[in-house]
């Protein structure tokens, strides 16, 4: 089958050539038949590339380990879940995703617009075709997904424990969506700037795919996020890493994007703007793309160096700037509006000046993630940046975000009188004010001004939404007489985009709260104690309970049951254990590598609407090294002798060794109970944690109904007929009039 | 006031806030940022009593124990050259042989290299690994 896998990906390749070549030719006079052809090519290259995925899955299901990259990334011992999602923890794999991905959204784009905007359509389609050609191009020349290898191991390296999380293996097809997705608006802003239809046709048609992006790029961050709180062991959910970091770029600028396109369809302003800010959007997906394959960063931001990848990606993103920047500036004369700000106190200026801070936030965090190399570039050292570097200025952005993310929706188009904003703005900054006044009188706030006014820019933005609501279904009753519930639902259902970023706005002040709230008021202590011995951490006494431990042909592990209690008071039990899978590095001993391979933590979570409760252990496994070096020594000559045996015998002695020494590791594991060392704690107390998880929730809920298309007309249709029945005169009446 | 003259004005305040903004950056960037150090650097430049961050890769086989001291090698992502670190602290899940690794050192009394208490990090295990390690 890998023969098969590897026709149809060369099958695809030529696909995408011919799709390009037909879209051109198509758009250049050779008609409409040659641009549905191309079309057509795009239906099948998502077809072959969903046809070679599934071989490949299959492949990682049934543990066939002649596939090399199964052979790397899967073992038997991984679970079936984990197996078949394990495709995507490889690079050929991934890419493969890509393709399939974004084979996948073109078409959809491409089929829904098969009727629309003809002049534009070919020239999108030859740009989706030409990044289809790449990402396909790469699995064919690069990094083939159906090598195979003549001799292949009787077990695989397995996938890497940290990755055996579930948000951990659908947050890369999330990512993915999102980065893919972005190339849709890409390619129809090429094709718009290409073809000089530059009205806000193009914005109109693309506008969903922007905002699914958005949703999936936002989901696969909090995924992230969750796992790395959940799994890596360290208590936090965001690092600034450059991985994390090529997510959010993207996002925030396809963020402001979202926003000012409804400027150019309502006022007919910012074409320049938009035009480029979704060239930036797509370049920079591919830019997210590009280093996390690549070597481009070293240090803690090394990735595993593919000169070959990294002179394919930085071509392709060279010709996106390039080609971009010539398109622009060709079409600069037609880009030009007559349309202006009529006040600075509108919402289109309110969304101006929040697009131009989402685009200052993206322009920090690009700077800084790149600084290492810029720094190497001009001083010829490479410097390492961690947080700090990024605190004093997104911080700051990120809080004046939110605050114009209440007032913008609030205040009417072009122009605002003093009595109107008034009406608007009283409610939301008083309810403001009270937070800050409450927080200020019976909190201890400290340094912390900046959270204190995150605290009241996110009361500010949840307040606003509250009154619009309140006020549409007031409004929304007063005409129909409906019970709140029911007006409350028809008006969410008739006003989907408006009322989904309504809620998308509060979600992302609920979540930023409980961001600000985290990192500057959380709590941590690592404390080294027995089992019976007690620590306090945020007046909460957390008592070592007992120590815990097992061994699994998957994995060891030494855990802990603590008893946090306050005041006397039972609060919780917490459950954390420390998984130590098997080393492949024979010189670990044949014991050893048991006790020495890959780390992964099981955290101990009390999660709470006001805080969370965290704990991790790490058991120091240094008390049984002494006896696992006995055991290597002892085992290894046991089995070079049994291996000197003649073949009859040998299987029966290895055999007994292997039982010998599964029994030997489990004594050794369990010396952690029956004679228990101290064991180090990681223990946290972090408010409003769930904050974050709830508001990005809420905000994904927003962003679902915003992007849920409404009933078509012929659906409509019925309801329509049965209303004008009952509204239209009777039939003689209309018959007389007739007459 | 004469509209072009108005929105004149404005672009220069904001020309003006935009500049300064990037200033600030810049010297923030250069100001925060610490000099990263690969085995073979270190091995030229190590002066005692500085400390100094060390990047690269956990050389395989290099990982022992003794006591509540990690002792490992870390290698030049470059050049086949290493140096022994010994290390005492948390240890991230993630560290292992072969992976990359971020920790903060400073020249001992051997040719053995001190890593800081608790400044060890690891790359993010999310990455992809080298499809062949040397």
């Amino acid at each position: 089958m890998a023969v098969v896998g590897r026709s149809l990906l060369i099958l695809g390749l030529c696909a995408c050539l011919y799709g390009i070549g037909a879209s051109i030719y198509g758009a250049r006079g050779g008609g409409r038949v040659w641009v549905d052809s191309g079309r057509r090519a795009m239906y099948v290259l998502a077809g072959m590339t969903l046809f070679a995925f599934v071989i490949l899955d299959v492949a990682f299901i049934t543990s066939d380990f002649s596939y090399n990259i199964v052979a790397t990334g899967s073992s038997t011992t991984t679970p079936t879940f984990y197996r078949a999602a394990a495709i995507w923890a490889t690079q050929q794999g991934s890419l493969l995703l890509w393709v399939l991905l974004l084979s996948s959204w073109s078409s959809l784009a491409l089929f829904l617009t098969r009727r629309r905007i003809p002049e534009i359509v070919p020239y999108a389609q030859a740009v989706l075709f030409a990044l289809c050609t790449f990402f396909t191009g790469l699995n064919v020349l690069f990094a083939n997904p159906f090598a195979t290898s003549a001799n292949p191991p009787a077990e695989g390296a397995g996938l890497d424990p940290l990755l055996r999380h579930t948000t951990m293996m659908i947050h890369p097809p999330m990512l993915y969506s999102g980065y893919t997705l972005l190339l849709v608006p890409f390619a129809f802003a090429v094709g718009a700037l290409i073809s000089g239809r530059l009205s806000a046709e193009w914005i109109q048609v693309t506008r969903r795919f922007a905002l699914a992006a958005w949703l999936c790029l936002g989901i696969g961050i909090l995924l992230g996020a969750r796992w790395s709180y959940t799994e890596l062991g360290w208590g936090g959910y965001w690092a600034w890493d450059p991985v994390e970091n090529a997510a959010l770029m993207p996002w925030l600028c396809v963020t402001a994007y979202i926003h000012s396109i409804m400027i150019q369809e309502k006022r007919g302003m910012l074409k320049v703007w938009n035009i480029s800010l979704i060239l930036t959007t797509g370049t920079l997906a591919i830019v997210g793309t590009f280093l996390v394959r690549s070597g481009i960063l070293s240090s803690i931001h090394a990735f595993v160096s593919d000169p070959t990848l990294n002179i394919s990606f930085v071509g392709l993103i060279s010709v996106m700037v390039i080609g971009s920047l010539y398109l622009v500036i060709w079409r600069k004369d037609s880009l030009k509006t007559d349309a202006r700000l009529d006040s600075l106190i509108s919402r289109e200026a309110v969304f101006l000046f929040q697009n131009l801070l989402l685009v200052a936030l993206t322009a920090v965090i690009f700077w800084i993630t790149f600084f290492p190399l810029i720094s190497e570039a001009i001083t010829g050292t490479e410097v390492s940046v961690g947080p700090p570097a990024f605190r004093p200025f997104v911080v700051p952005l990120a809080i004046l975000v939110v605050l114009l993310s209440g007032i913008g929706p609030i205040i009417a188009w072009r122009r605002v009188t003093v009595a109107k904003l008034r009406r608007s703005l009283t409610f939301p900054a008083v309810v403001a004010l009270a937070v800050l006044a409450v927080l200020l009188a019976f909190g201890s706030i400290g340094p912390h001004v900046f959270a204190l006014l995150m605290f009241g820019a996110g009361a500010f933005v949840i307040a606003a939404v509250a009154q619009e609501f309140y006020r549409g279904v007031r409004a929304r009753r007063a005409m129909t007489s409906e019970s709140p519930p029911v007006a409350l639902g028809r008006l969410v259902r008739r006003n989907r985009r408006r009322y989904g970023g309504y809620i998308v706005h509060a979600g992302v002040a609920f979540a930023l709260i409980g961001v600000a709230a985290s990192t500057s008021f959380q709590d941590s202590r690592t404390a080294t104690i027995r089992p019976g011995q007690s620590v306090m951490i945020h007046g909460y006494k957390v008592r070592y309970v007992r120590a815990t431990a097992s061994a699994t042909a998957q994995k060891l592990s030494f855990g802990a049951v603590l008893n946090v209690t306050s005041g006397g008071h039972h609060v919780t039990t917490l459950t954390t254990s420390y998984g130590l899978y098997p080393s492949q590095d024979p010189t670990q001993g044949p014991i050893g590598r048991f006790f020495n391979g890959s780390a992964e933590s099981r955290v101990g979570l009390r999660a709470g609407l006001t805080q969370d409760i965290w704990a991790v252990i790490n058991p120091n496994i240094t008390p049984l090294q002494g006896l696992i070096q006995k055991g290597n020594a002892v085992l290894q000559k046991a089995l070079t002798n049994a291996l000197a045996q003649p073949p009859a015998a040998r299987a029966q002695a290895l055999n007994q060794l292997y039982q010998l020494r599964d029994i030997a590791i489990e004594k050794l594991t369990g010396r952690f109970v029956t004679n228990p060392w101290p064991a180090t704690f990681l223990l946290i107390v972090s408010p409003l944690v769930t904050w974050l998880w709830l508001g990005a929730i809420m905000a994904a809920i927003g962003g679902l109904i915003a992007l849920w298309p409404l009933p078509p007309p012929r659906r409509r249709r019925p309801a329509l007929r049965q209303r004008r029945r009952e509204l239209a005169p009777e039939p003689e009446v209309r018959a007389r009039e007739l007459v | 006031m004469d509209p072009s003259r108005k929105r004149a004005i404005r672009l220069t305040i904001a020309l003006t806030v935009a500049l300064l903004l990037a200033s600030a950056l810049v010297y923030t960037s250069f100001a925060s940022g610490r000099d990263e150090f690969t085995a073979s650097q270190l091995l030229k430049r190590a002066k005692p009593g500085n400390s100094y961050i060390l990047a690269g890769t956990v050389l395989d086989g290099s990982v022992h124990r003794d006591g509540p001291v990690l002792l490992f090698r870390v290698r030049d992502p470059k050049l086949r050259m290493s140096v022994p670190v010994r290390y005492t602290g948390s240890v991230p899940d993630p560290f292992a042989a072969g992976r990359g690794v971020l920790v903060t050192v400073r020249e001992g009394e051997t040719s053995t290299f001190i890593g800081e208490p608790n400044s060890l990090t690891t790359k993010c295990p999310s990455k992809y690994q080298a499809a062949a390690s040397n």
